[in-house]
């Protein structure tokens, strides 16, 4: 039995990391720039959009210099989306936004010639990375297992992947998982799933009397749920921006 | 080997107080040095409930505060020379208890009794956290409604995390004590049954009080109801609480219900 439990849109808001190329410029500037455009004549279209970072923590440029360097980035087609580790001086009103947190990724081999398949552009997320298997090595999904009852006003939040709780989660208790949520015993509180941006994430609970469930930022109180899943065993995925529910028998 | 218990609760006016009292003088009566201690600062009750009231000089605030000596504070009750109560202070708050105090105060009384029986304040700040803080046992009182059971779930989640057992990796021991319960409106389903609130708690039981005029009556009187009528219906629920609570295996009754319904909550310990 499948069944949409309401229709009634909201609106999402939520995390999502992209990969960026980041430049780090070098003194003198004209030198560095004659070696972009090098690299440039070698591979037409490399920076064409990719979502780029200038990374300027160690660079000595001043604010004026920072907005001929934009400028000069920006008539080789190179589209700055922020800057990193630039000191608050350095900006003003128009430049792309101070970037901070960012986390290291493996570096980009830039190819001799041109990609075979240019990437295509606004599709939505940012341009595939070219080669994903190496900036995204293969992990295993992380996962926590709370052997116990999780208790009212009690948080169980697990950004990285999959939450199991091998007991019940209380009313005025919150699940909230980056993967997805197992509850072997009663869900009376709040479970979020995907709650850092994964529609495919799922809510699965041996009986479901919850307060609110959430995939990937759609959510659903106790009361826009369908009144014969109550009690029932119960799991819960994302189909567009409807929450989905089917009785696990 | 004393055991210090906290009753307690989350919710107000569930019957904390009246079930400190009870239990203390229940345990008393089996011939155990058991002291009662009111950590209500501020809106104290377990004297009155005691019969003591006309009795306080110095109370845990003066204790903690070093004003007084703990054997000046202690009042032996009447009735029970095995049973004495510490009262709290009624003009001071519940900022005057100090970590610090309450740590010295609980490790003296331990030299001095087999149980230590601390009346948690409603609520989850300060006062009530400093109650369970040394505590080996909990009773969760608990009526048969959903906020008091909401309250009494989140009690447990902190007596998990936040008492010093737990900051040992050890556990607190925690007994549910449903009490206020009804069985006709039980039935009628105007409040939750027994196994609904084991169901949602999941901690062993180890009483069913039934409400009952002879709890008011009793601290009208200034009596713990097992002291004031030991043949009530509460006073054999408490009584038989306090022989479970000291380790006893006693068969649990569900009041007003018949006997063949009884063997389904008999020896139910919820995981």
């Amino acid at each position: 039995m499948t069944k949409v439990l309401t229709d009634a849109r909201s609106i999402r808001i939520k995390g999502r990391s992209f990969l960026a190329l980041v430049l780090s410029p070098e003194l003198p500037l004209d030198w560095w720039l004659g070696r972009l455009d090098d690299l440039a004549s070698r591979s037409a279209g490399f920076f064409l959009g990719r979502p780029v970072v200038l990374d300027v923590a160690d660079l000595e440029i001043d604010r004026k210099q920072l907005k001929s360097l934009l400028d000069e980035l920006g008539q080789r087609n190179v589209r700055v989306m922020g800057i990193e580790g630039g000191r608050p001086s350095l900006f003003e009103p128009g430049m792309p936004p101070a970037m901070k947190g960012g986390r290291p990724a493996p570096d980009f081999e830039v190819p001799e010639v041109d990609p075979a398949d240019p990437p295509k552009a606004g599709k939505g997320k940012a341009a595939a990375p070219i080669t994903p298997e190496e900036v995204q090595p293969v992990r295993a999904t992380a996962s926590i297992i709370v052997r116990e009852p999780v208790r009212s006003g009690q948080s169980v939040i697990f950004p990285e992947g999959d939450v199991t709780v091998v007991g019940s989660v209380a009313s005025g208790a919150e699940i909230v998982a980056g993967g997805s949520v197992h509850i072997y015993g009663t869900l009376r509180g709040r479970a979020l799933a995907g709650s850092v941006g994964n529609a495919s994430a799922r809510i699965f609970c041996r009986r479901l009397e919850a307060e609110l469930l959430a995939i990937d930022g759609v959510y659903k109180t106790a009361e826009d749920m369908a009144p014969n899943l109550r009690g029932q065993s119960v799991q819960l995925w994302l189909e567009g921006d409807s929450i989905m529910a089917e009785r696990l028998n | 080997m004393a055991k210090v218990v906290v009753v307690t609760s989350g919710k107000g006016g569930v019957g904390k107080t009246t079930s400190t009292a009870a239990l203390g003088a229940a345990l008393a009566q089996r011939n155990e040095k058991t002291v009662v201690v009111d950590f209500d600062v501020g809106l104290r009750n377990l004297d009155l409930v005691m019969g003591a009231e006309r009795r306080v000089v110095y109370d845990l605030v003066n204790v903690i505060q070093g004003d007084a000596k703990l054997p000046q504070a202690l009042i032996r009750d009447k009735r029970l020379d095995t049973l004495f109560l510490l009262p709290a202070s009624q003009t001071r708050d519940k900022d005057s208890l100090t970590p610090e105090g309450v740590e010295r105060v609980m490790e003296e009384l331990r030299k001095h009794f087999d149980w230590i029986i601390c009346d948690s304040p409603a609520g989850i700040e300060r006062g009530a956290t400093l109650a369970m803080r040394h505590a080996d046992l909990a009773v969760i009182v608990t009526n048969p409604e959903v906020s008091s059971v909401r309250d009494s779930d989140r009690i447990i989640g902190l007596l998990d995390a936040k008492t010093e057992r737990a900051e040992r990796g050890e556990r607190v021991e925690k007994h549910l004590l449903l009490t206020r319960y009804d069985a006709v409106r039980a039935e009628r389903g105007d409040m939750l049954k027994v196994d609904d609130v084991l169901e949602i708690l999941s901690i062993p039981l180890i009483g069913i009080v039934p409400e009952s005029m002879d709890v008011l009556k009793a601290s009208n009187l200034g009596a713990p109801v097992t002291l004031a009528d030991s043949s009530s219906a509460p006073a054999r629920a408490y009584l038989d609480a306090a022989r479970r609570l000291a380790g006893e295996t006693v068969p649990m009754t569900i009041p007003g219900e018949k006997r063949g319904f009884l063997g389904k909550i008999f020896g139910r310990r919820a995981a």
